[in-house]
């Protein structure tokens, strides 16, 4: 082959391979375009008011809302950051600022593993620790299993702004003659703050559309569950519920209930990941 | 930290009852009849695997592309707004992934692609017997979506991580720009893509609504793709609330045992493959 008739194949190749890549990745962003446009349509048709204010109706009987799995999402995930980002930011303000090398590496890989462990096990786990000791499945339990699994994400966050703090700050403080805690709990977290609220705001969109966990801890309820210590309906497993039933109006209710979520999810991420990005950007100037 | 040594014992202490019972037989019977108190988690650990492998090798190929055109190839600008994209789709909740699999790929697989699959490779045993919707195949579809995200953020983070001169020098002695990524690129960040590959697996693994709404839940081992099957996770999320005799209960949490000591296993072999990677460009060439 000629010299120039290879360069023309390699030339060839080059940009097939271009085409065949950029393809992909237009697939990959289509298919969110796919998603938002199939649960719009689909969801925002049949969402009106009573979605937010009633309670669901028997099957048989159109209309009807789904406010108790509303109030009852809300109720676990305000529990779930009670319990998930105290212990998530003490552990990351551990691990970034008094870690010894050997036992800060084991608390650093056990939290990670935890990251990975599937959400159904974290079920099972509150399921054995809070289920089986009550007798009987709650908010509470669905409160927990939530919380466990906000820890992990909350320790990397708030750990990896820690480390974002630059060290002149610190050592100014030191210099003033603060003690170690005193420097933490007046310049380093405040500097390291917004950082933190956003990891927090992300882990909660991760949670909140977590389904698995909380069929047997919260299980499920049609009705209102006044307090924490009885069974519970959230937006997720009414999803699932309602998905998979036979009824056409309860697919209807499925898709508005999976529009309502998806979009407040999208919305935390969107707005969290902007002050991020922004922030970074008048760190860098 | 403590909450995961925890996880670890409650989940062994309470499949303790089935471990007794069944032994290693559990792992290798393939009879699940609660009726009869005949437990074999032959077909759940069958069905996890093989929808996670089907996933794997559809998102494989167009992840890794994805993260090759995003990172080498593409212009900037337009490569972090396509990266933003890709990060929300990681944050859609897996019931809606299951809710949009129920209701549009069923349909669409059963009206296209399983009578192409069956006309062109309906010769191999992977690909015979009749087709309801509900499937090993739709199940590894759902999946291969909900996995695409991670393996192209990591992979595109691995390929940032090479550093400069490599690149540059493959550009001097000529290579076109597809010939510097294959050829030099992607071989340095090789271990980390597999890396990512693995972290992807371990949520394949993992997943639970999802692969609950599209599998069919049917515990049998099927050769073909086209029949339906169950997986670890789903099992559990079905029969966890409905589970009377202690053996049943036990038995689920030992499969749960299962799916939490694979994860760990898979996820620690893909953080030490991302670690390697990573250490190893941060050094001067």
């Amino acid at each position: 082959m000629t010299s120039a008739g290879r360069r023309r194949r390699r030339d060839a190749v080059n940009n097939v391979m271009l085409t065949l890549t950029g393809l992909s990745t237009l697939l990959i962003c289509g298919l969110l375009f796919f998603v938002l446009g199939y649960l719009f349509l689909k969801g925002a048709s049949t969402l009106d008011w009573a979605f937010f204010t009633e309670l669901p109706k028997p099957v048989g009987e159109t209309g009807g809302g789904m406010a108790n799995a509303i109030v009852g999402s809300a109720k676990m995930l305000a529990l779930a950051t009670a319990i998930g980002v105290p212990i998530g930011f003490l552990g990351g303000v551990y691990l970034a600022e008094y870690g010894q090398k050997g036992f800060a590496f084991v608390v650093q890989y056990l939290t990670d593993l935890l990251n990975g462990v599937p959400s159904i096990v974290i079920g099972i786990f509150a399921y054995t620790v809070v289920v089986l000791r009550m007798h009987h499945f709650s908010t509470l339990a669905g409160g927990v299993a939530l919380g466990i699994m906000m820890i992990p994400i909350a320790v990397r966050s708030t750990e990896e702004f820690l480390h974002a703090v630059p060290r002149g700050l610190r050592e100014g403080a030191l210099a003033l003659g603060a003690p170690k805690w005193r420097m933490l709990a007046t310049v380093v977290v405040p500097a390291a703050k917004q950082g933190i609220i956003t990891g927090i705001m992300l882990d909660l969109a991760r949670v909140a559309g977590e389904t698995a966990p909380l069929l047997f801890t919260s299980f499920g309820n049609q009705f209102w569950s006044p307090g924490f210590n009885q069974p519970a309906a959230s937006l997720p497993a009414m999803i699932f519920k309602y998905a998979t039933s036979p009824y056409a109006d309860w697919h209807r209710q499925a898709f508005a209930a999976g529009f309502v979520l998806l979009m407040l999810i999208l919305t935390i991420n969107v707005s969290a990941r902007l002050i991020l990005s922004r922030s970074r950007l008048s760190r860098a100037r | 930290m403590l909450v995961t040594l925890a996880l670890v014992y409650e989940l062994w202490v309470n499949s303790a009852l089935s471990r007794h019972q069944f032994g290693w037989h559990f792992f290798v019977t393939q009879t699940w009849d609660p009726v009869a108190g005949q437990f074999g988690a032959l077909p759940f650990i069958y069905g996890t695997v093989v929808t996670s492998m089907v996933a794997l090798v559809l998102a494989v190929p167009a992840g890794v592309g994805a993260a090759i055109f995003l990172s080498e190839l593409a212009p900037r600008k337009l490569s972090d707004a396509m990266t933003f994209l890709i990060e929300l789709l990681a944050a859609v909740p897996s019931v809606i992934y299951g809710v949009i699999g129920m209701f549009v790929l069923l349909p669409v697989i059963k009206e296209y692609a399983y009578p192409a699959l069956k006309n062109t490779l309906g010769w191999t045993p992977l690909f015979q017997g009749p087709f309801y919707g509900v499937s090993f195949l739709s199940a590894g579809i759902v999946l291969a979506v909900m996995i695409l995200p991670f393996i192209v953020s990591v992979s595109r983070q691995v390929l940032m991580a090479v550093p400069q001169d490599q690149r540059e020098g493959a550009l001097a002695l000529g290579a076109t720009k597809w010939e510097m990524t294959w050829k030099v690129v992607v071989p340095f960040a090789k271990q980390g893509i597999f890396g990512s590959i693995f972290l992807a697996l371990a949520r394949a693994l993992g997943e639970t609504m999802a692969v609950t709404m599209v599998i069919g839940n049917d515990p049998k081992i099927h050769a073909s793709l086209f029949a339906p099957g169950y997986s670890i996770a789903a099992i559990i999320a079905n029969e966890f609330t409905e589970a009377t005799s202690d053996a049943y209960i036990s038995s689920l949490i030992n499969l749960g045992l299962v799916l939490f000591a694979l994860t760990i296993v898979i996820n620690g072999v893909a953080r030490l493959l991302i670690h390697a990677t990573s250490r190893h460009s941060a050094q001067p060439a």
